[in-house]
């Protein structure tokens, strides 16, 4: 018993081994990159601001550190930026615009509520869609053609027609979410809704099973496994509505709206923990649909 | 009971009777124009060809036949909604702030058309095109490379695979910093955004060919360069196919969202954001067709593209 354990022991350390030290070894490698091309991408603003009014005679030690510690680098070193995102976390009380976790509130709460939105609206159109030929034959081709569509772009549109019918805050940025994550969902879904085989549903005839029970108990347990990958896609799409629909608006709060006053200040160290906390978010939100998958999937063996 | 035959010749004659009939009304009828008010026989008229059109758009679904037949039923469709889209926005007096009517977008496209011209030549031509090729030439290339080295593979493939759920647009502002406000700035943000699909996609494609047909490279003692070019290559061609065209749509939204943070003066999403805050909306209709129609073809045409290059592959012979 215990040199089983000992050997899987061993195997996941090994398969820790073999997986993480590639992706390790090119994180690192990132960073080596990163840090000589701070260094060579402000030097000459630090040259220029820095060192030579000092007066001093520097040598390539002073131009490192200098060009590493900059206060509005062109590319701030990685250290900088996990300083900077630090110091906002910690710093600053949950409720101020310095503070991303602020940011993160709010650009969190618009993706989950257009996301919920979007899946809702997916899964009714799929279902309706499966059930009537006219629709399949009549909607399904344009939303299967609209994602060849840059959707985005009508974001700006949403907001006019929401704000000038009254609606604001996050209202209008959650609708921008949900459209964007509810054409995957559709599209996934009816392929899933569809997916049992002809000898499944004909059990289901032979059992006189109406169409909802049919529906319940054989079409939408078969669609799980497309309505998942579909969620992840919808949920990275949700994310980037919900940033992008900060941006018109001219919102104050928001991880968009904390780029778009980084760039207009040209502080570049709030752009890049902006960025930090964007992709942070976005793969926390993913890895939540991941667990939610394992969990719903763990019986099925596929 | 009719036969197919007539039955299919009845939905033709109610499909051209009500689509003359739709005519006539949006001609002749003073409210469908906007010059009076609509009254009980206008909603009355409106409200029979909509039941019309959805008994003739139900008759067309039930045709058993090819593709072009679900086709005909999506277009018909499509032509029924701009209908009532012109009808009900120009007799409701629909602000145009609201939603002008496709007539409007129409005319606005037209008016407009150097202008949007120019942005098309700004966004498309040069950040779109130049973006997606260098990006996806690169995916490419480095997959290649690194096909021989595993090491690196498994190190790469996680960080890349991770990107898809990151929010690559924000780079935006980084970009137009690095770049400046012209069109290389969204250039560099459409080439992040279509590397990675294409490493990605490339890698898995590149281990898409059979075992056996391996071994017979193998067994004509293949070089590693011949069984690439030869086997692994044309195998990789659908996951070649499927980037590509994921990186079309990626690098239009990269474009245009990117162009929300800084742009000159020229630039569909430039258009697009700037007569938003001016509330003129059938500008900004226009640009956004002129983005759809732009996606569209450019995905028609790589479909096509592909129909071409992999015509031997079993994923495009039975279509």
């Amino acid at each position: 018993m215990a040199t089983t354990t000992k050997r899987i022991e061993r195997s996941w350390l090994g398969q820790v081994w073999h997986n993480g030290l590639p992706v390790a070894v090119v994180v690192l490698a990132l960073l080596v990159v990163w840090y000589a091309a701070a260094c060579a991408m402000n030097a000459s603003a630090v040259i220029e601001r820095v060192l030579t009014p000092s007066g001093n005679p520097w040598t390539w030690q002073d131009l490192a550190a200098a060009t590493w510690s900059m206060e509005r680098p062109v590319l701030p070193a990685p250290h900088q930026i996990a300083l900077d995102f630090w110091s906002s976390l910690v710093d600053w009380p949950l409720d101020s615009p310095r503070n991303l976790l602020f940011h993160v509130a709010v650009t969190g709460e618009t993706t989950l509520v257009g996301f919920v939105l979007g899946t809702l609206l997916g899964l009714l159109l799929a279902i309706a869609i499966v059930h009537s030929r006219t629709l399949d034959r009549a909607l399904l081709p344009w939303i299967v053609a609209s994602q060849t569509v840059p959707v985005l772009a009508i974001a700006p549109i949403v907001l006019v027609i929401l704000g000038s019918l009254g609606m604001e805050g996050l209202a209008p940025k959650a609708v921008i979410a949900m459209y964007l994550s509810f054409f995957p969902v559709t599209v996934a879904m009816v392929q899933g809704l569809r997916s049992p085989q002809v000898i499944e549903t004909e059990m289901m005839h032979t059992y006189a099973a109406t169409a909802w029970q049919s529906l319940w108990l054989l079409r939408l347990p078969a669609a799980l496994p497309f309505l998942f990958p579909a969620l992840r896609v919808g949920i990275a799409a949700s994310l980037v509505g919900a940033m992008v629909a900060e941006l018109p608006t001219g919102a104050a709060a928001g991880l968009g709206a904390r780029l778009l006053t980084g760039s207009y200040y040209g502080n570049t160290l709030a752009i890049w923990s902006a960025l930090v906390m964007s992709s942070l978010l976005g793969l926390l939100l993913t890895a939540v649909v991941g667990l939610t998958e394992r969990l719903a999937l763990r019986h099925r063996h596929t | 009971m009719s036969t197919p035959q007539h039955s299919h010749r009845t939905t033709a004659v109610a499909v051209v009777a009500s689509l003359v009939a739709a005519t006539l009304l949006f001609v002749f009828h003073p409210a469908a124009q906007g010059e009076a008010p609509p009254n009980a026989v206008f909603w009355l008229l409106v409200t029979l060809l909509g039941a019309a059109a959805l008994w003739t758009i139900r008759r067309v679904a039930a045709i058993q036949g090819t593709r072009w037949d679900g086709m005909l039923t999506a277009g018909l469709f499509g032509l029924w909604v701009l209908y009532y889209w012109q009808v009900l926005v120009v007799a409701c007096e629909v602000p145009r702030v609201l939603l002008p009517a496709p007539s409007l977008i129409a005319q606005s496209l037209l008016d407009n058309w150097p202008k949007l011209w120019g942005d098309f030549e700004q966004t498309v031509l040069k950040a779109v095109c130049v973006g997606w090729f260098v990006g996806s030439a690169l995916g490419f290339l480095v997959a290649v490379a690194i096909d021989r080295m595993p090491f690196l593979q498994r190190g790469l493939l996680p960080l890349a695979s991770l990107t898809s759920t990151v929010p690559l647009v924000a780079v935006a502002p980084i970009a137009v910093m690095w770049f400046g406000f012209e069109w290389p700035s969204k250039a560099a943000v459409v080439v992040l955004m279509t590397f990675f699909p294409m490493l990605v996609s490339t890698l898995a494609g590149l281990q898409a060919s059979g075992k056996l047909e391996r071994e017979l490279m193998y067994s004509y003692a293949a070089s590693y360069g011949r069984t690439l070019w030869s086997l692994r290559l044309p195998a990789a061609t659908p996951f070649l196919a499927g980037a590509l065209k994921v990186n079309a749509t990626l690098a239009l939204i990269g474009a245009i969202v990117a162009e929300f943070f800084g742009s000159p003066t020229v630039g569909l999403g430039f258009r697009i954001s700037t007569e938003a805050s001016r509330m003129n909306m059938a500008l900004v209709w226009g640009a956004i067709v002129v983005a759809a129609v732009t996606g569209s073809l450019a995905y028609a045409l790589l479909v096509q593209l592909e129909r071409r290059a992999a015509f031997w592959h079993p994923s495009v012979r039975g279509k």
